[in-house]
């Protein structure tokens, strides 16, 4: 019985050790999308608190934190209040399965590709319940365009993962990450160039950002899902998002960039000049590149018309994914290297 | 008690509430959240068989996608839930005999005989490493091979009967094309017009706001007419 209160700790412990800095990493993801917008825009942005504004995400924080919880008129409270948790719970779940480096990895299971693919699905009970619960009609609608969203986008991410998965013939994403070993052209960003492009954008779409976030669309239906939220329920929402757009720039490094793999694995005197960089940098460095083209998105793109996002996913996505699928089965079996050296038949 | 007996017990009486909430709960949207919580806390049941493909598959699929259809269509619906208690009392009879029947058939199959320890041992715990996925697709492309094809194809079917039942013909509609958008071209909306920078020709002394406005108004009204 101690022995599983201990073991139950130790998990917790490290389940923190994710955690937290993932929170860290979310409120300056703010911060740094809110500076990089306004520079982008030939604005400052935030620089008033504290040195250059950097105690804005925390200032935030807590006013969020402060605020009333207003309970609409007429809402399903139960619904209302369990619907951010719904949200962000799995957002965080996922990480579970992250491999940081070769050893640093919370759940190490079989089936992590697959996990992660659940997770990002399940959050969209989030967002349907909180729409249909505020009784609003801005949220439902906003809810509803996220449901379908979320729902097409999945099909063509599914897809994409299944082009990873015969790639690297593992759907463990610490195996994934080791079958890209060698220097940067070893990973899949070459041979799976095209779902690498349908994977990133369907992310963008998963995630509710700009270009595609219809379901917030301020100038029709004001903040759609979350309109009816305030102080720590809108915060929730909100710390659910950046978790996502972080998860899924982690995920793309990990899938297509070869994760905490040093680019220069294999090519004399630069591996050697880049050896003390742990792998866990090298992750991070990827998915920050990521993260930074997330936010560079938004201040690029306008908002897509409804139509042409469903157009977008379903004529467009599904058929390069699956006609890419027929093209990597040729590649494999043929073994073009340095991919796939060692398992060609033909 | 283990770690997953405690994870089952609690799961197991999730599973079993929820599934009475489907039935009991008055609120049908509720009523396909419980459905949605059974699918979640029967997929953790799953997992502790060691079936974790079939686990996160139920995830995936159920609860990820298909749930969401139904929660979308029930959202949508104005249930009356006067009308529906009206025949309540006629089918009561009919009703209690279903139940039996179900009961009768899952004690059939389910029964110590058939499904007790003598019957069917314990299998053998598989070691951490075990892959549950590779040994699946092992056996369906193998052993299994033609009952995979055979359901692939009853999938397609459906797909077709599907599409073909809620297609009804080509309608006439006044959205956009978006073919004949992407086909528009630069050349066709816009016309350049190349013409020499206009340098103002006013005295330097003169420049204060006013004078700076107008100019522009004046250079603005060239464009236009050039």
């Amino acid at each position: 019985m101690i022995d599983m209160i201990l073991d139950g700790l130790w998990i917790g412990f490290k389940i923190s050790l994710i955690l937290l800095p993932l929170i860290l990493a979310v409120a300056y993801t703010t911060f740094a999308e809110r500076k990089l917008i306004g520079y982008m825009q030939l604005r400052l942005g935030p620089n008033r608190v504290g040195p250059k504004g950097w105690l804005q995400p925390i200032a935030d924080v807590i006013k969020l934190l402060m605020k009333e919880i207003v309970i609409p008129s007429g809402a399903n409270k139960l619904l209302f209040l369990i619907a951010p948790v719904l949200f962000i719970a799995p957002s965080f779940a996922a990480w579970a399965v992250i491999p940081f480096n070769a050893e640093l990895v919370l759940a190490d299971i079989n089936v992590g590709l697959l996990y992660i693919l659940a997770m990002t699905s399940i959050a969209v009970y989030g967002v349907i319940i909180a729409g249909w619960a505020s009784n609003s009609k801005y949220a439902l609608l906003g809810s509803l365009r996220s449901a379908s969203q979320i729902v097409s986008y999945e099909i063509a991410m599914g897809f994409a993962l299944v082009a990873v998965l015969m790639a690297s013939g593992s759907m463990n994403l610490g195996e994934i990450v080791k079958a890209q070993e060698g220097p940067f052209w070893h990973w899949y960003w070459i041979p799976l160039l095209p779902i690498l492009a349908v994977y990133w954008i369907s992310g963008v779409a998963e995630t509710n950002r700009a270009p595609f976030d219809l379901p917030e669309g301020e100038s029709e239906i004001v903040a759609g899902f979350h309109v009816e939220y305030a102080g720590i329920g809108f915060a929730l929402f909100f710390l659910a998002e950046y978790a996502n757009m972080i998860l899924i720039s982690v995920l793309t490094a990990l899938f297509f960039f070869g994760g905490w793999l040093n680019p220069f694995m294999g090519i004399p005197y630069f591996e050697a000049a880049t050896d003390w960089i742990p792998g866990t940098a090298w992750l991070l460095i990827k998915a920050a590149w990521f993260l930074f083209m997330m936010i560079w998105l938004r201040a690029t793109f306008p908002r897509y018309r409804y139509d042409q996002v469903m157009r977008l996913g379903w004529k467009v996505f599904i058929p390069v994914t699956v006609v890419w699928l027929i093209v990597l089965t040729f590649m494999i079996k043929a073994g073009v290297g340095p991919w796939f050296t060692g398992r060609g038949v033909l | 008690m283990t770690v997953e007996q405690i994870v089952f017990y609690v799961f197991a009486t999730l599973t079993i509430l929820s599934a009475l909430g489907v039935v009991t709960v008055r609120n049908s949207v509720q009523a396909v959240l419980c459905l949605v919580l059974t699918f979640f806390s029967a997929a953790v049941l799953w997992m502790l068989l060691e079936a974790e493909f079939l686990a996160v598959a139920l995830v995936l699929v159920y609860v990820g996608a298909v749930m969401v259809l139904f929660l979308f269509v029930v959202m949508m619906l104005d249930v009356d839930f006067a009308s529906l208690k009206q025949g309540f009392t006629r089918y009561v009879p009919l009703g209690i005999l279903v139940a039996i029947g179900l009961l009768i058939g899952l004690y059939w199959v389910l029964r110590g005989e058939v499904f007790g320890l003598e019957a069917m041992p314990e299998p053998a715990k598989h070691a951490a490493d075990h892959s549950n996925v590779e040994t699946l697709g092992l056996l369906l492309y193998t052993d299994y091979f033609y009952a995979f094809e055979i359901a692939g194809v009853i999938l397609l079917v459906s797909i077709v009967a599907a599409i073909s039942l809620t297609f009804r013909g080509r309608r006439e509609r006044r959205g956009q094309s978006v073919p004949s958008q992407h086909r528009a071209s630069k050349d066709e909306r816009l016309h350049i017009i190349k013409m020499d920078a206009e340098v103002a020709q006013d005295d330097e002394s003169e420049t204060d706001d006013s004078e700076k406005a107008a100019g522009k108004n004046r250079d603005q009204t060239k464009g236009e007419t050039s």
